[in-house]
C-alpha cells in the first residue's frame, strides 16, 4: 500500500506538464484518461472510495430512471402480483402486481433528493449561524448557542417526526424536519471552526484593512471552513436518508403510489410478517443498505484524508500533505487580495 | 464536586425552558387552525371554538406559553383529543413498558460493544478484527425497522421460538415475558453496539499507543490486566460521551420498533398519537424523551468528573 501511494503522487506532478504539444481534442482526451488513472490510483490506495463510484452509480440511476427502469413503476398488473424474484422481475412484484426493481430505481429519486436536500439546508443554515456566533462572539453567540443547546436535547428522530407530522406528511416538509434537527451540528462546527481562524493573522489582517465583516466571513472565513465541512456533509446525508426512509416507513414521507424505499418496505410488511411472499421487502431494503453504506464509506475516506493526523497513520501521506497545501495557500492568497 | 453539579443542574434551566418553548411551539407549526385540523372537517365553528379555548389557542402566544408552562410543572399536560384521559396518565402507563425495553437494550448494547470494541483493539488487523469492523459498517448501515422485520421473518415466521410480536407484563408472565422482549431488545441494542464498537476501538487504540501503557507492558503486567485496568479508563471517557448518545438512539428507536413488534409502550403511543393528530400527546411525549435525554447526558457529564476529577476541578475555576 505504502509503495503506491508515492507512484501516484509522482503521477500527480508529471501529468500536467506534459500535453501541451499535442492537438486539442486528443489533449482533451489525455486529461481525461489522466484523471481516470488517478482515480484508479485512488481507489487502489483506499478502496473505499470504490463507494463513490456506487453512489455515482445510483445517482445516475435516479436521473435516467425512465430509461433504465425495465416497467413503469406505477402500472398495476394483478396477473403478476407478489411474484418471486425472476428472470422477468429481478426483485419481484409487489401485492399490485408492480415491479419492484423499477420502483426501487424510482424510489431512487426520492430518497436521494431528500437526503441532500435536507443536508443542503440544514448545512446552509446551521453554517451561516455558526460562523456569525464565532465571528461575532458576544450576546449573538450565546443565543445561538443556547438555541443549539436546545435542539440538541431532543432526540433527533423523535424531534423530526413531530416537526413532520405538524407539517402535515409529504416529501417536502420531510425535508425541512431532517433540515431542523441537522442544524445544530453544523452550527458548532461551523463556530468551532470559525473561532479558532478568526484569530489567525490573515483575518487580524483583513480587518485592519477595514474589510466589512460579511466579506471576511464569506470570502476569508467560509472557503477555509469548507472541507471540514463536507466531510460532515457526507457522513451525515447517510443519517438524513436513514431517518427519511423511517418518516416514510412510519406513514409520514412520501404518499402512495409514489415509490419510495420506506414506503414500499411498509407494503412488504405485512406480506412478510404473514410468510407469504418475504421477498418483497429485499429491493427496497437493499437499495437503502447499501446507498448508506456507500455514504458511510465515502465519508470515512474523507475524514481520513483532510485530516492529517489520522491521514499520516493510515499512510495517506501525501494526500493530506496536498489538503493541508491547499489551505495554506488559499489562505494566503485570500490575505494578499485584500 | 457537589459545586460541580450543581452548575450544571443550574446550566440546564435555561436549556429545559427552551426545550419545553420549542416543544409548544410544535402545535403552532400546523398549518392553519391547529383546532380546526385537530378535530376534522366536519366540526361546527362551536366545538372548534370550545377547542381553542381548552388549547388556549384564543390567548395571545406569550400568554399561551405560560399557562401551558405552568400546568406542565404541575405535572398537567393537558387532555388527549383520541384516548379521553391526561396525557400525564396516558404516558406514565406506558412508561414500564418503554423503561424495560430501552434500560434492557442499553445494558445489552454496553455489555456487548465495550469488549468488543476492547477486543478488536487488542487483536487489530486480525480476523476477528476485520469481523468486528464489517458488522459495525453493516449494522450502521441497515436501518432498524428492516433488521426487526427480517429478525421477525427468520425467528419468528420461519424458525418460531419466537412471537412476532406482543407483549405480556412481566409480573402476569415472567418467562413470556422475557421471550416477548427478546427480539425488540436486540433490534434496537444492534444499531447501538454496531455504532459503538468502532468508536470503542478507535479510542482504545489510541490510549494502547501511549506511553504509560509501554510502562505498564514492561513492569510485567498481565495483558488482561494492561487492557482492562489500564487502557479501559482512559479509553472509557469518550466512551461515555457515546453512551449518552445511544440514549438518544434508543429513545428513537423505541419508536420504531414498539410499532414493529406491536410493544405498547410510549414510542407506539408517539406514532399513534403522530398519526390521529392528537397533538397534545406528541408534545407531551416529545418533552418527556427531551428530559430524559437531557438527564442521561447530565449524567454522563457527572461520571466524566468522577472519572477524570481534572474536568470537575476545570470546570469550577
Amino acid at each position: 500500500m505504502r509503495p503506491q501511494s508515492s507512484d501516484s503522487q509522482t503521477g500527480k506532478i508529471a501529468l500536467p506538464a506534459e500535453p501541451e504539444a499535442l492537438p486539442r481534442a486528443s489533449a482533451g482526451l489525455r486529461t481525461l484518461l489522466a484523471r481516470l488513472s488517478l482515480l484508479l490510483d485512488a481507489i487502489r490506495e483506499d478502496p473505499r472510495l470504490l463507494s463513490g463510484v456506487i453512489l455515482a452509480a445510483l445517482v445516475v440511476a435516479a436521473i435516467f430512471a425512465p430509461l433504465i427502469a425495465p416497467y413503469p413503476p406505477l402500472k398495476y398488473h394483478p396477473s403478476v402480483a407478489t411474484q418471486l424474484p425472476s428472470a422477468a422481475h429481478w426483485l419481484g412484484t409487489d401485492a399490485l402486481g408492480r415491479d419492484q426493481l423499477s420502483r426501487v430505481i424510482y424510489g431512487a429519486r426520492i430518497s436521494l433528493s431528500v437526503g441532500a436536500g435536507a443536508i443542503l439546508l440544514g448545512g446552509l443554515i446551521g453554517c451561516a449561524l455558526g460562523i456569525v456566533a464565532g465571528y461575532l462572539r458576544g450576546w449573538v453567540d450565546q443565543a445561538i448557542t443556547i438555541v443549539v443547546d436546545a435542539l440538541l436535547a431532543f432526540p433527533s428522530l423523535i424531534l423530526a417526526l413531530a416537526i413532520a407530522a405538524a407539517l402535515g406528511s409529504g416529501v417536502t416538509n420531510v425535508v425541512i424536519a431532517l433540515a431542523i434537527v441537522r442544524i445544530p451540528i453544523y452550527v458548532r462546527l461551523a463556530r468551532g471552526q470559525t473561532l479558532q481562524l478568526r484569530a489567525l493573522d490573515y483575518v487580524t489582517a483583513a480587518r485592519a484593512v477595514g474589510t466589512p465583516a460579511w466579506r471576511i466571513l464569506l470570502r476569508h472565513i467560509f472557503p477555509n471552513i469548507f472541507s471540514p465541512l463536507l466531510v460532515q456533509a457526507t457522513l451525515s446525508i447517510s443519517f438524513a436518508i436513514l431517518d427519511e426512509s423511517i418518516l416514510s416507513f412510519m406513514g409520514l414521507g412520501a404518499q402512495p403510489p409514489t415509490p419510495e424505499w420506506g414506503t414500499m418496505i411498509n407494503d412488504a410488511q405485512p406480506y412478510l410478517t404473514g410468510g407469504i411472499d418475504p421477498w418483497m421487502i429485499l429491493g427496497p431494503a437493499l437499495a437503502i443498505t447499501i446507498t448508506v453504506l456507500s455514504l458511510n464509506l465515502l465519508g470515512d475516506s474523507l475524514r481520513d484524508r483532510l485530516d492529517p493526523h489520522t491521514a499520516r497513520q493510515l499512510g495517506l501521506s501525501a494526500a493530506a500533505d496536498t489538503a493541508l497545501l491547499d489551505v495554506t495557500t488559499k489562505q494566503a492568497e485570500d490575505a494578499t487580495s485584500d | 464536586m457537589v459545586t460541580y453539579i450543581a452548575r450544571r443542574l443550574l446550566l440546564m434551566i435555561p436549556v429545559a425552558l427552551l426545550v419545553s418553548f420549542v416543544t409548544f411551539m410544535l402545535i403552532h407549526l400546523i398549518p392553519g387552525d391547529p383546532a380546526r385540523v385537530l378535530l376534522g372537517e366536519s366540526a361546527t365553528p362551536q366545538t372548534v371554538a370550545a377547542l381553542d379555548h381548552q388549547l388556549g389557542l384564543d390567548k395571545p402566544l406569550w400568554a399561551q406559553y405560560a399557562l401551558w408552562l405552568g400546568q406542565a410543572l404541575h405535572g398537567n399536560l393537558g387532555q388527549s383529543i383520541q384516548l379521553q384521559q391526561p396525557v400525564t396518565t396516558a404516558i406514565i402507563q406506558r412508561l414500564p413498558v418503554t423503561a424495560e425495553l430501552g434500560i434492557l437494550a442499553l445494558v445489552v448494547s454496553v455489555a456487548l460493544a465495550i469488549p468488543l470494541g476492547v477486543m478488536a483493539a487488542a487483536r487489530r488487523n486480525t480476523p476477528f478484527d476485520w469481523l468486528v469492523n464489517i458488522v459495525s459498517l453493516l449494522g450502521t448501515a441497515i436501518p432498524n425497522f428492516v433488521l426487526g422485520l427480517v429478525l421477525i421473518l427468520f425467528l419468528a415466521v420461519v424458525l418460531r421460538p419466537f412471537p412476532p410480536g406482543g407483549y405480556v407484563p412481566f409480573t402476569q408472565d415472567p418467562l413470556g415475558n422475557l421471550r416477548d422482549i427478546i427480539l425488540p431488545v436486540i433490534t434496537l441494542a444492534a444499531g447501538a453496539v454496531a455504532g459503538n464498537m468502532r468508536q470503542i476501538r478507535a479510542s482504545m487504540i489510541e490510549v494502547l499507543n501511549q506511553d504509560y501503557i509501554r510502562t505498564a507492558r514492561a513492569k510485567g503486567l498481565s495483558q488482561n490486566r494492561v487492557y482492562y485496568i489500564h487502557a479501559l479508563r482512559n479509553a472509557l471517557l469518550p466512551m461515555l460521551t457515546i453512551v449518552g448518545l445511544q440514549a438518544g438512539a434508543i429513545l428513537s428507536g423505541a419508536v420504531v420498533i414498539e410499532t414493529i413488534f406491536l410493544w405498547p409502550g410510549v414510542g407506539q403511543l408517539a406514532i399513534q398519537s403522530i398519526l390521529a393528530k392528537d397533538y397534545p400527546v406528541v408534545q407531551g411525549v416529545v418533552l418527556l424523551s427531551a428530559l430524559s435525554y437531557m438527564l442521561v447526558n447530565l449524567l454522563v457529564d457527572i461520571s466524566y468528573g468522577v472519572l477524570d476529577p481534572r474536568i470537575s476541578l476545570k470546570s469550577s475555576q
